[in-house]
Order: C-alpha cells, then structure tokens, then sequence
C-alpha cells in the first residue's frame, strides 16, 4: 500500500535529502568554504598589507569572493540528479515542480551560502574591519547568498547537460548578481563611512524578496526545457 | 444550406493576422522590405550626420566634441531598445511556441550587442575630453557595459547547446531573466553611483537642448531603426534558409 504524502512532508524530505546526500561528499562542500578564505587571503598579498587600504577594501573583496564561491558550486545543483534521472521523476511526481526547485535551492543556500555567513566576519577580522561592520556584514550575507542561490539557480538549470557548463554558468549569472553585490557590498561600506546601512539592506532585501518570487519559476520553466 | 454558408464564409478572404507567421511566407515579405529600409536607413542617418556635424550649433559648454552624441545617444537607446525587442520575441516565442518568433530574437541579437559596443567605444571617446579620462564609471556607462555582458551571456548560452530546439528556448528564458533585471541593475548601478562618487559631470542635463539637435537625434534614431530593420530581416532570411532543409525550394524568390 503506498503512502500518500502531504505536500509539506515532501518538500521536507527533498531538503533533508539533499543535504544529505551532500554531506555525504563532505569533500565538495568543505571546498567551496576553503575556497573563500584562500581567495580572500590572496587580497592583501596583491595589494600590501596597508590596515587602511585593506579595511577599505574589505566589503568588495569579501562579496566578490562569496560570489564567485556560491557560483563554483552551482553546476551541482542540478547535475547528479539530472545524471541519474532522479530529477525526472521529482518533476513527474504530483507536486509542484516550483517548489520543489524552491527546495533544491534553499540545500544549496545551506550547505554554500550559509557556512559563509559565519566564516566571513573572521576573514573581515583579518582585514581590520569594526565590529558593526562584521555585523552588517553578516546581516548582509545572510540575505544576499540566499538571493545568489537563487538567481544561480536559473543558470545551473538552463545548462544543464552541456559540456563545459563551468565557465557558461559565471557568463550568465555573474551579471545577475550585480544587484546583490551592490547592495550588500553598500550596505557595509555605508557603515564605514558612518552612515546607517538600513538603506542598502531594506534594496537587498528587496531584491531577494523579487528572487524569491521569480528564480524558482524560471528554473523550473528552464528544467521543463533540459528534460524535454 | 448551413454548411454552404460556413464554405462560403472560409472561403471568403478574410485578414488573417498569422499569415506571416510562418517562415515560409514571411521569407519573401522579408525580402521585399529589405532594399526600401535599407535604402531609407542610408538617407536619414547621412541627413542626420549632416545635422549633425554641419547646421547643429557648436555647445559653448563642451565645444565641438559634443557631436559625438548624434551617434552615442541613438545607439545606447537602441542597444536598449533591442535588448527588450529580444526578449518580446522570445517571450512570444515561448507563449505561442513560434519558430519564427526565436529566430526573430536570435536575429535581433547581434545588432543589439553591436549598438551596445558602439555606445560604450563613443562614450569613451566622449569622456576623453569630457571627464579626462578613457572610462569614468558613471552608472550609464557601467550599466551599457553590463547591457554587454548580457548580450554575452545570450550568444554563449546560444552557441553552447547543440540541439536548435533547446537553444531556442533556452536562450528565451535567459532573454527574459535578463529583462526583468536590467532595469534592477540600472538603479543599482546608480544607486551605487551616487554613494561613490560625488556629482560628475552629468551629460544628460544639458540646458535646454536646442530644438536642432533633438531633431537631429531623432532623426538618427529612425535611422538607426530602419537599419537595425534592414538587418535583421536579412539575418532572419539566413536563418531561415540555415534551419529548413527544403529552403531550396522558395531560394529562387
């Protein structure tokens, strides 16, 4: 006799599984967070170790590199699943396509975006950052990665078996996140400059108030368009 | 008596709004539009130029070196303009399943990309005198060079995938993430702007533009669209010709 699910139970079971099945392969998302402090340690060994200089250099440098390290791992969102079929038959199952995405999703923003949240105010430490800065910081990536899984999101599905979908993946979505970049970014340097971030944050929250609303409906119509 | 009528009436001639839909028919229509905007294009822009470099007033403000806007506001308006064409097309593509309506997008494509480049290399040539510098990054600028990037992004996406069909489509949902988005970065872009820098030199709120020059803008700017027009129906007869095996059989037209 087969159990019928509630939609909910099935959402839950999606995200539990996927983090699962990550942590399985702790290798692959332990290399992403390595990534981002050894990207962002090479900083100051380009430009020289001026407190000054670093500090004023440390909201661009942290949100560039928490960028490019939530987009390394976005051509993984989608790819094991699609290999072994397991994606054609969540999208054949009776529940939504759209919030399944929206689950699949919000695994990737845990095991990528999340663990970045905490490691970047020690990395601000090193780059003689305050402590309301490191606190924006954090307040602004906790926001902002959310919205990078998002919008990664709709380019992992739209190349989704093509070969070398590496370097197509940062062409399409790299200009995407220019919007999160700038508002998280704003957001700390505003509090450097004494200014009251809640401006920038209030436009990054809206930005991923619109990801929210859009990314998981064009993944979905792009996985619609891979399986075909 | 009831079925006479309904022949009588199917075969009455009636204005039918897809007739040129398909590529079949819409390949000679193509064909006969594009010597008239072509021919029409090259006129208005050597008018416009005319207006331009000869009967405009020299701005007592930035000397000769203003001309350059007859050619870099009408392109950055196109570079615009086409991008959002594109993604009308592809969204239409989408909608109502039109081959046709892809290729139209994928045809738009390249010319938008071109008026992108030639607003960003006059804008910079522009700044030179302007602002003493090659690229100031003022938030239009930066946003045509993202504009760029999207551009990219579109050709990559397209080239990327084998199969037309998948191409097709894929490539219109990029076309529409990337509208949704462009005007979001634009403010972006500007909202970081104005954090950064303090007021430069604002292009755009130039006292009063004579009535002169706005003509001859306009005038460049139909131009430029009955040039895009030319070019991108010459591009879709290529596309059709490329992707239907029995091409051969309307080549003659």
């Amino acid at each position: 006799m087969q159990q019928q699910l509630s939609t909910f139970s099935v959402l839950y079971r999606i995200l539990a599984r996927d983090i699962k099945v990550a942590l399985r392969r702790q290798s692959d998302v332990t290399a992403v967070f390595f990534f981002f402090i050894i990207a962002a340690s090479l900083f100051p060994l380009g430009s020289g170790a001026d407190p000054k200089l670093l500090s004023a250099m440390a909201p661009s440098v942290l949100w560039v590199t928490a960028l490019l390290s939530c987009m390394l791992s976005l051509s993984r969102m989608y790819a094991s699943d699609y290999a072994d079929g397991t994606l054609e038959q969540m999208m054949l199952s009776n529940q939504p396509t759209v919030l399944i995405v929206l689950m699949k999703i919000l695994a990737h923003w845990v095991l990528s975006g999340l663990p970045l949240v905490f490691v970047a105010p020690l990395i601000g430490l090193q780059f003689n950052l305050g402590i309301d800065q490191l606190q924006i910081l954090a307040v602004s990536l906790l926001m902002g990665t959310l919205a990078l899984s998002l919008i990664g999101s709709i380019g992992a599905a739209l190349t989704l078996g093509i070969r070398g979908t590496g370097v197509l993946i940062a062409i399409l979505v790299l200009p995407l996140y220019i919007p999160v970049l700038v508002f998280g970014a704003g957001a700390v340097n505003a509090v450097a400059i004494g200014m009251s971030p809640n401006g920038a944050l209030s436009l990054l929250g809206a930005v991923l108030a619109m990801a929210l609303v859009f990314s998981p409906l064009a993944s979905a119509a792009a996985l619609r368009i891979a399986l075909e | 008596m009831k079925n006479m009528q309904t022949t009588s009436e199917i075969n009455k001639p009636k204005l039918n709004w897809f007739k040129y839909a398909s590529p079949k028919t819409f390949y000679p229509l193509a064909g006969k539009l594009i010597p008239w905007c072509a021919i029409s294009a090259a006129i208005l822009i050597i008018y416009g130029l005319y207006i331009g470099l000869f009967v405009a007033p020299t701005d007592f403000q930035q000397g000769e070196g203003y001309r350059i806007i007859f050619v870099h506001v009408p392109a950055a308006w196109f570079s615009m303009f086409l991008y959002l064409l594109m993604a009308f097309y592809a969204g239409m593509g989408l909608v109502f399943n039109a081959k046709l309506s892809y290729m139209m997008a994928t045809a738009i494509a390249p010319t938008g990309a071109m008026f992108t480049l030639v607003a960003l290399v006059t804008g910079s040539l522009w700044g030179k005198p302007m602002w003493g510098a090659w690229w100031v990054w003022d938030a239009r600028l930066t946003s045509e060079l993202i504009l760029l990037f999207l551009y990219i992004g579109y050709f990559s996406l397209q080239a990327a995938i084998d199969d037309k069909n998948r191409a097709d489509k894929a490539s219109a949902v990029l076309a529409l993430v990337g509208a949704i988005n462009v005007p979001i970065i634009y403010f972006s872009v500007k909202w970081w702007n104005t954090l950064h820098q303090g007021s430069s030199i604002s292009l755009t709120k130039a006292p009063a533009m004579a009535a002169i020059m706005l003509q001859g803008m306009l005038i460049m700017a139909i131009g430029f669209w009955l040039y895009s027009m030319a070019v991108i129906l010459m591009r879709v007869r290529c596309e059709i010709l490329e992707r239907d095996s029995k091409a051969a059989m309307f080549r003659q037209d």
